[in-house]
C-alpha cells in the first residue's frame, strides 16, 4: 500500500514520505515531522462557535468559552481549505504533536496491502460505508 | 559511609519477614499491590495443568457459564437493588482465579470495574489469609469500599466471597454496586467539598462481614451507624450478597460437571488467551507516539485550569500511556483519582470503545504500561482527598478515547467505531434532605447516565445515550422517581437547543435539567461537574467540542405557587427562563458546576444540561438536508445553520438553497485560506514561555512534562511555581468564601477610608 489514510482528512504517501490532504492531494509536510507545521493555522475566539445562549451581560456563565482560558485553534488545508484539525488550547499553549508515526514500521506494516484495499470505519456498518486507501481525489473541490 | 551490616541468611531472613509482618503497625494500602494492574503469572499448579491436553469444549462450557452466572447476579442486583445507581444499571458482578485475578465481569453494568476489583482480592489473599483474627472460611463474605485499597470511587461497595471445592480455595467472585450514601462530608457519597481524606466517608478496606455464612451484626450496625441511610446499607448488603452466593453457586455447579482441573485451566486460559488476543490488536496499530492534551477547568470548588496530558507510545505489541505532566494533586480538593481509578477510566476507554468485542478481564492491561508522576491529581498519595475522583478517572478516560480513532484510523482490522469524544463530565445533581416518607436520603438523579455520544465516521452521534462508563445504564423513569424524593424535574429530557458537538457528522446531544424541592423540611441539591469556562469535551479531525455548561439558579420566589397563580410566565426553557426571566421577584445567577450540598427553600429551581458529544469532520462537509433536520427538530437554531454550517435556506419553509449554501461554503473556505497563517508564523507569535498570569494553570506547559506549573498558596497569598512534580510543595487552596470575604473586608475598608477622608 502506497497511501495510508491516517485520518478524514490526511494520509500518508509511503513512496515520497509526505503527509496528504485526501481531499484535494495537497502535500501538507513530511510524514516524519508533525503534520501540523504544513497546515494553515487560525486562533478563534470560542464564543464565535459557541456562542452565548444567555445574555452576558447579565451572566457570567452563558455555555460560551470565557476566552481568556481557552481559545479554538483551527487548522486548515491550505489547498483546499478544508479544516482538518480543531485544537482547544489555553492562550499561547504550544498545539499537540498528536500524531507521531514511525514510517519504517508503517511502511513494514502495510507492505504487501493493495491501494484500493478497503479500511473500515467501524464495525456497525454496511462495507461501503468504508473509506478506499486512495481517496477518490479527482483534482476538484 | 557503608553498610557493613551482616547479610541475614535465608532462615533468619523468613524469622525477619514473619516478624516485620506480624509488627506492622498498619496494614495501609499496599503499593505493591495498588501498583500493579496486570493478571499474575501462572502458579506452579495452573502450569501443570497447562502441560496437559486441553479440553476446548469444557473451556468454552465455564466461560459461558460463568458470563451466563455474572449476568443473572447483574439482573438481580438491578432489580432487588435499593440504591439508585443500582436500578440503573451502575454495579457489576465478577469472578476471579484463587489469586485474584479478575477473569469475567457480568455483559452489562460498569466495564470499568474489570480492572480495578483485584486489588482488594489481592489485599485479602496476602494479609488476611495467614492472619490468625481473620483467616479465609467458607462462608465468609468480605466488604469494602475504600478505592486506596482498590474500587472506582469510594461511593461503591463490594461483596467478595471466597469459593471452595472440597477445601480448596478455587476462586474468588465479588458484586458491586453504586451505593451512593456513604457518610461522606456530604449526602450522596460524592462531595465535592471534601476537603481531607477524611472527609470522603466510610473508608472500608476488605473486612469481614459475614463469618461462615453468619452476618456479623455488629459490624453491620457500625457501618449503619456511619452513613445516613442505614436502611439502604443493610438491604444493598443483602442484595449484593445473596447475587454473589448465586454466581458461587453457578461456579460450583460448572466444577461439578466439568471438573476442577478443566475449572482451574479454563480460568487460566481465559487469561492468557484475552492478553494474546490484546497484543496481537496493540501490533495492528501503527508505531508511533499519538498525543492529546485536554484541560478540566474546576476543583469543583473553584476555577482552575488543570492539565490532563496524555501520549500514547506504541511498539510491536506493547502500549505505552503516559500521563506525566498532569496537575498536582491538591491536598483539600476532591477531584484527585488514586492510579487505580485513574486506570479504570483508561480501561473503561479500551473495553468500551477501542476493543469492545473482548472478554472483560484484568488481563487486557497486560500489554500496557502507564507512567505517572507520582503526586500527580492522577496518581495521588494516599492522604489526597478523593470525593469526587471521578473528575481525574474520567480525564483519564477522555484522554485516551480522544486517541483511539488516531491509533487506529489506518487498520484495516477493527473492532469499535471511528468516533469522537463522548461527553465525560457528571452532569446532574446530587442531592440530599428528608423525604415525603420522612426518611433521610442522599444520593444522585439517575441523569447522570444521559450523556450525549460522540459523533462516528459515519453517523451523527446519539442524543443522551449512555454514560462513557456503562452502555446499557438507564436514565430512570422521572414520575417514578417522584414517588421516592420530594422534588420535580419541572424542565426533563428536552434537548438543550445548540448545545451540540458541530461537524461532518454532529454530536449526540445533552437535555436541560430544571428541579425544585417540594414538601420537605429539609433539602439540598448538590453538582460535581466542569467544564463551564473550558468545554468538557473535544471534537475529531476538525469536528468541534461541546459548549461549556453553566450551572443556573432561579431563586426567591416559589415556582410551584408561581405556576398555580400565573402559569402563563413559566416557560420550560432553559434559555427563555434566563433571558425573559419571567417570574416577578425571582433572583437569576448561573455559576459553575461545582457546588457542595446547598439547601433548596420550596420551589427553588436549580438548572442543568447534559453534555453533548464530540463532533466529526469539517462542519462544511455536513450534509445541508441533515442541518435543516436539526432546526426543523429544534436541536439547532437557525443561527447556528447559517453562522456554523453555512446553510442558506428560507427562514418559513426551511428549504435549503443548494446553490447558495454551497456558493456561502466556498467562499468560507477561501476565508479560511485568507485568515489562517502558515504553522511557524502562528507559532512564532503564539507559543508562550508560560501560562497565562491571569489563569490560576496547573500542569506541564507544551511538550515539556518534566516542568509542572501551580499557584501555591502561601501566608502573603498566592505564589507562582514551575519545578519537578517531585519538588512540588503540597497545594492547598484558601475556602472561596474565606476569599470572598477577605475581598468585602478590604472594600469595606476602603469606603471607611474614604469616608473619614470626607471623599465624595
Amino acid at each position: 500500500m502506497r497511501f495510508v489514510p491516517m485520518t478524514e482528512y490526511l494520509q500518508i504517501d509511503l513512496e515520497t514520505e509526505r503527509w496528504q490532504c485526501r481531499r484535494c492531494g495537497r502535500e501538507i509536510a513530511s510524514a516524519r515531522e508533525n503534520y501540523k507545521t504544513g497546515l494553515l493555522v487560525f486562533d478563534r475566539d470560542p464564543r464565535e462557535i459557541h456562542r452565548p445562549l444567555i445574555d452576558p451581560q447579565r451572566y457570567e456563565f452563558t455555555f460560551s468559552p470565557d476566552p481568556q482560558w481557552c481559545r479554538i485553534v483551527e487548522f486548515y488545508c491550505p489547498g483546499c481549505g478544508t479544516m482538518v484539525e480543531v485544537e482547544y488550547l489555553p492562550p499561547g499553549h504550544p498545539p499537540t504533536y498528536d500524531m507521531e508515526i514511525d514510517i519504517d514500521a508503517l511502511r513494514a506494516q502495510k507492505a504487501g496491502l493493495d491501494d484500493d484495499a478497503v479500511i473500515p470505519l467501524g464495525r456497525d456498518l454496511p462495507v461501503n460505508f468504508s473509506t478506499q486507501a486512495h481517496s477518490n481525489w479527482t483534482g476538484e473541490r | 559511609m557503608t553498610n557493613d551490616r551482616t547479610p541475614y541468611s535465608p532462615e533468619e531472613q523468613i524469622k525477619v519477614d514473619e516478624f516485620l509482618a506480624g509488627a506492622t503497625l498498619f496494614l495501609g494500602p499496599d503499593p505493591e499491590i495498588m501498583r500493579d494492574h496486570k493478571s499474575a503469572a501462572r502458579t506452579p499448579l495452573e502450569e501443570e495443568l497447562l502441560s496437559r491436553p486441553i479440553d476446548s469444549d469444557a473451556l468454552d462450557k465455564v466461560r459461558k457459564r460463568i458470563v451466563a452466572g455474572l449476568d443473572e447476579a447483574y439482573e438481580m442486583m438491578e432489580q432487588t437493588g435499593a440504591a439508585p445507581g443500582a436500578k440503573w444499571g451502575d454495579l457489576t458482578s465478577a469472578v476471579y482465579s484463587a489469586g485474584g485475578d479478575l477473569v469475567h465481569i457480568s455483559s452489562g453494568g460498569v466495564l470499568a470495574f474489570a480492572s480495578v476489583l483485584h486489588y482488594p482480592v489481592r489485599f485479602i489473599n496476602k494479609y488476611w489469609a495467614q492472619e490468625p483474627s481473620v483467616g479465609i472460611h467458607d462462608g465468609d463474605a468480605f466488604i469494602h469500599n475504600d478505592a486506596r485499597y482498590g474500587n472506582i470511587h469510594c461511593t461503591d461497595q463490594s461483596i467478595i466471597i471466597p469459593v471452595f471445592h472440597e477445601g480448596e480455595l478455587i476462586a474468588w467472585v465479588a458484586t458491586v454496586v453504586h451505593e451512593g450514601e456513604n457518610g461522606a462530608k456530604e449526602p450522596g457519597g460524592m462531595p465535592s467539598s471534601s476537603e481531607s481524606a477524611f472527609d470522603d466517608g466510610l473508608r472500608m478496606p476488605p473486612f469481614k462481614i459475614f463469618e461462615r455464612g453468619v452476618l456479623r451484626r455488629d459490624l453491620l450496625t457500625f457501618l449503619q451507624n456511619s452513613v445516613r441511610e442505614p436502611k439502604l446499607q443493610y438491604q444493598d448488603l443483602k442484595v449484593k450478597y445473596y447475587a454473589a452466593l448465586r454466581i458461587k453457586e453457578r461456579v460450583l455447579a460448572v466444577i461439578d460437571e466439568v471438573g476442577r482441573d478443566a475449572f482451574i485451566v479454563s480460568m487460566r486460559k481465559s487469561l492468557e488467551d484475552v492478553e494474546a488476543e490484546a497484543r496481537r490488536r496493540v501490533s495492528l496499530i501503527p508505531d508511533g507516539t499519538y498525543r492529546v492534551n485536554l484541560w478540566s477547568d474546576s476543583t469543583l470548588r473553584e476555577n482552575v485550569l488543570l492539565k490532563y496530558p496524555c501520549a500514547i507510545t506504541i511498539r510491536g505489541d506493547q502500549m505505552i500511556i503516559d500521563w506525566r505532566g498532569a496537575a498536582p494533586q491538591f491536598l483539600n480538593r476532591a477531584f484527585n483519582s488514586t492510579l487505580g481509578t485513574s486506570k479504570c477510566g483508561m480501561n473503561q476507554g479500551i473495553l468500551a470503545f477501542l476493543w469492545p468485542d473482548l472478554p472483560r478481564g484484568i488481563s487486557v492491561m497486560n500489554s500496557i504500561e502507564v507512567l505517572t508522576d507520582t503526586g500527580s491529581c492522577l496518581d495521588p498519595t494516599d492522604d489526597a482527598p478523593l470525593g469526587q475522583s471521578l473528575q481525574g478517572a474520567f480525564k483519564a478516560f477522555a484522554t485516551t478515547q480522544a486517541l483511539w480513532s488516531k491509533l487506529t484510523f489506518s487498520c484495516q482490522e477493527k473492532f469499535g467505531a471511528i468516533i469522537a469524544p463522548w461527553f465525560n463530565q457528571i452532569n446532574t445533581f446530587l442531592f440530599g434532605g428528608i423525604t415525603q416518607h420522612q426518611e433521610f436520603v442522599g444520593n444522585v438523579c439517575a441523569d447522570l447516565n444521559g450523556m450525549g455520544g460522540g459523533a462516528r465516521a459515519y453517523r451523527d452521534g446519539e442524543h443522551s445515550m449512555a454514560p462513557f462508563f456503562a452502555a446499557m445504564a438507564d436514565i430512570g423513569e422521572q414520575e417514578i422517581i417522584e414517588e421516592d424524593v420530594p422534588f420535580m424535574q419541572l424542565i426533563s429530557k428536552k434537548i438543550k437547543r445548540d448545545n451540540q458537538g458541530f461537524g461532518k457528522f454532529r454530536g449526540g446531544m445533552g437535555y436541560e435539567m430544571a428541579l425544585a424541592a417540594k414538601d420537605t423540611p429539609f433539602w439540598g441539591f448538590a453538582a460535581v461537574s466542569s467544564g463551564s469556562k473550558f468545554p468538557a469535551t473535544p471534537g475529531l479531525f476538525g469536528g468541534y467540542g461541546c459548549p461549556t455548561l453553566p450551572l443556573a439558579k432561579i431563586k426567591g420566589v416559589n415556582v410551584f405557587e408561581q405556576m398555580k397563580n400565573s402559569p402563563e410566565n413559566w416557560q420550560f426553557d432553559f434559555e427563555r427562563l434566563l433571558n425573559e426571566q419571567p417570574l416577578p421577584g425571582a433572583k437569576y445567577s448561573t455559576h459553575h458546576m461545582g457546588m457542595a450540598l446547598e439547601l433548596a427553600n420550596e420551589g427553588d429551581i436549580f438548572m442543568m444540561c447534559q453534555g453533548s458529544g464530540g463532533g466529526y469532520g469539517d462542519v462544511l462537509e455536513r450534509d445541508p438536508a441533515e442541518v435543516m433536520a436539526d432546526v426543523e427538530a429544534g436541536y439547532i437554531s437557525s443561527t447556528t445553520a447559517r453562522e456554523i454550517y453555512f446553510c442558506v435556506f428560507d427562514a418559513d419553509t426551511l428549504a435549503v438553497d443548494s446553490r447558495a449554501t454551497e456558493a456561502a461554503r466556498n467562499a468560507e473556505r477561501r476565508a479560511r485560506l485568507e485568515r489562517g497563517r502558515p504553522y511557524a508564523e502562528f507559532v512564532e507569535d503564539w507559543v508562550t514561555e508560560a501560562p497565562p498570569q491571569t489563569v490560576p494553570y496547573y500542569g506541564s506547559w507544551g511538550d515539556d512534562n518534566s516542568t509542572i506549573h501551580a499557584t501555591a498558596w502561601a501566608a502573603t497569598g498566592p505564589i507562582k511555581l514551575a519545578l519537578p512534580m517531585s519538588q512540588m510543595p503540597p497545594i492547598m487552596l484558601p475556602d472561596p468564601k474565606d476569599l470572598a470575604i477577605a475581598g468585602l473586608q478590604a472594600e469595606n475598608e476602603a469606603l471607611r477610608a474614604a469616608a473619614s477622608r470626607g471623599d465624595a
